[in-house]
């Protein structure tokens, strides 16, 4: 194995180690499974066993409105701004630089390490979401809807959608990361404007990570009738989704850029924790 | 390729603020130890060295190598910083094998290095004990392993005795000392200037971002002009040898010493001084020992860089 394997995998157990047994990281993990509890609420206090497709429906809202937008954001903020910043502020971002690994190795590995830890921890919560919403249908009919219906297709949807929201939010904030001093500064831009993409035009809603999940999440959700626009625009969705590929591929493509972005931008990066 | 670690007309800036400015050094092997007061730019210069900092102008270059060839550089450099930093949640072990990982080395290799550079710092019974649970000597100590572990040529140490407790202390020198035997570069910065003695082959002393002075002690202090010589001598008759001294334009002040056994002189010329020294030796004083009294780190730092500047 070359030496660059050597080393991505070696930076992909540091930080993986430090993502997942950290008590620091807790609050993710609550983040990911809080949509859980509502779902499994709803197995344990309702009967309303034969509203599968009103399930379907509420799923999607959640996913959409609430892990999407809040539980995958943050949890990237929290996951892929650490990876140096948070280590910069540990004083221990050090011990990589004097390391015989060129930065833009460096920064793979760690972009890596980190997308890996955010699709494990938000994907599992989706399968987990998944069996609180629907397990407690009769077999029977939740056989048909997984294996007969479009269950089977929705639920990998939303893996995937939640994927290429770790890779997408995991990019963006990994830019802010090694861009800014702060970055929970233009984190905070960042929610306003993926926040605001419902009323922006439809050109710039494509400058958005959220747009192109909402393209392979696989139900749409309409605006209640009562609605009347409002605050409710910054909820919805309402222009025509791109083609998942397209999603996919222009997903891949802004992560490979801010990679190719970060190493540059690495190689002049300094440790100056304190002075003299 | 050069053994030597060579800074040609190094300057860093932080802004408007400067680290340190024109540096031309060329460090040959063996203990060299970085002195100055607090902001002097003595780490900065280390990061320097280190490859943390790239230096506004000019150029660094260890044994031949440039930081920007990392794959290579930090093979041969190890550096110890003076940040208490550590990551998270890793015992001592951990700390020394995890980063020892990056360098390609088979996990058998790995192991035994990690293992091996624990012993050398005396960490083995605390090995496997969190990092956080360590006191600030241990602590001092993982970090010195941990930059020892690839077996570096170059040792760079920022502060490495802060926090040690007095066995350790002698014990890390004695480490110290052995590397250098062994034809390492081992660069520390101190402000124990009794210890840049004992350690020292030679040292660099900074002052405001400027380099006042380098290389042996004994040379540096030599060079020193506008000081006189202070040398004492223990002989039989202080008084008698004083009152003879005096007549004599080299001897700027004599002295009787505080154990009324000897006698500190200030001369302008040690050599002329010495051979005056010899004729009046001959004439009934019994001297035991002539040895010079400010050719020590401390003298010369109080000259170059003054005592209102003084170290902790």
């Amino acid at each position: 194995m070359n030496l660059w394997k050597l080393q991505i995998l070696a930076i992909i157990r540091i930080d993986l180690a430090r993502t997942f047994f950290s008590k620091r990281g807790l609050w993710i993990y609550l983040l990911a499974l809080s949509p859980a509890l509502p779902m499994f609420g709803h197995w344990l206090f309702t009967d309303r066993r034969d509203q599968l497709g009103d399930d379907v429906q509420v799923f999607a809202g959640i996913f959409q409105f609430f892990y999407l937008r809040i539980a995958i954001f943050f949890g990237c903020v929290g996951i892929f701004m650490n990876l140096i910043r948070g280590e910069m502020l540990d004083k221990s971002l050090h011990y990589y630089l004097l390391g015989p690994v060129r930065r833009e190795v460096l920064i793979a590995g760690k972009f890596i390490s980190g997308m890996l830890a955010a699709i494990t921890i938000f994907c599992g919560s989706v399968l987990v979401q998944w069996v609180g919403m629907f397990v407690h249908h009769p077999s029977d009919l939740l056989w048909a809807f997984m294996f007969n219906g479009p269950g089977m297709s929705h639920l990998l949807s939303y893996i995937l959608a939640a994927a290429l929201a770790c890779i997408g939010y995991g990019s963006v904030f990994l830019w802010a990361g090694v861009r800014y001093r702060n970055p929970l500064i233009p984190a905070a831009g960042i929610l306003v404007w993926e926040s605001a993409n419902g009323v922006l035009p439809a050109f710039l809603k494509k400058v958005s990570v959220i747009y192109w999940l909402k393209s392979v999440c696989p139900i749409s959700i309409p605006a209640p009738k009562n609605a009347g626009g409002g605050l409710w625009n910054l909820l919805i969705f309402d222009i025509d989704p791109a083609p998942a590929a397209m999603a996919i591929v222009n997903v891949l493509l802004l992560a490979a850029f801010v990679m190719i972005w970060a190493g540059i931008r690495a190689r002049k990066l300094e440790i100056g924790y304190g002075t003299d | 390729m050069s053994p030597d670690i060579l800074l040609e007309n190094v300057s860093k800036f932080y802004g408007e603020v400067l680290g340190v400015n024109k540096v031309h050094l060329t460090i040959p092997p063996g203990i060299t130890s970085l002195v100055g007061p607090n902001g002097s730019g003595k780490t900065t210069l280390m990061n320097l060295i280190a490859g943390l900092l790239q230096p506004t102008r000019g150029r660094v270059l260890v044994c031949g190598l440039s930081p920007e060839d990392p794959e290579r550089f930090f093979r041969v450099t190890g550096y110890a910083t003076q940040y208490d930093g550590f990551p998270r949640g890793l015992t001592g072990w951990e700390f020394v094998h995890c980063y020892l990982r990056l360098f390609g080395f088979s996990p058998a290799e790995t192991e035994r290095l990690a293992w091996e550079a624990i012993e050398r710092v005396g960490l083995k019974e605390a090995a496997e004990r969190k990092i956080a649970g360590y006191s600030k000597g241990m602590r001092q100590r993982i970090k010195l392993a941990q930059a020892i572990a690839h077996r570096p040529t170059v040792l760079i140490l920022d502060e490495p005795l802060n926090g040690l407790d007095p066995l350790a202390r002698a014990e890390t020198i004695a480490l110290f000392r052995e590397l250098g035997r062994e034809g390492s570069h081992v660069l520390i910065s101190s402000h124990i200037l009794h210890e840049v003695d004992l350690i020292s082959d030679q040292v660099i002393m900074m002052s405001q971002g400027y380099v006042v002075a380098e290389g042996q002690i004994r040379g540096v202090r030599d060079e020193i002009h506008e000081q006189p010589m202070q040398v004492l001598i223990r002989c039989d008759k202080p008084e008698h040898l004083a009152s003879q001294l005096f007549h004599h334009e080299q001897v700027v002040e004599a002295r009787v010493h505080a154990d009324r056994a000897g006698l500190v002189v200030r001369t302008r010329s040690a050599d002329s001084f010495y051979k005056l020294l010899n004729q009046i030796a001959l004439n009934g004083v019994t001297i035991e020992s002539v040895a010079p009294a400010d050719d020590d780190a401390q003298s010369v730092y109080e000259y170059l860089i003054g005592t209102e500047e003084s170290t902790k």
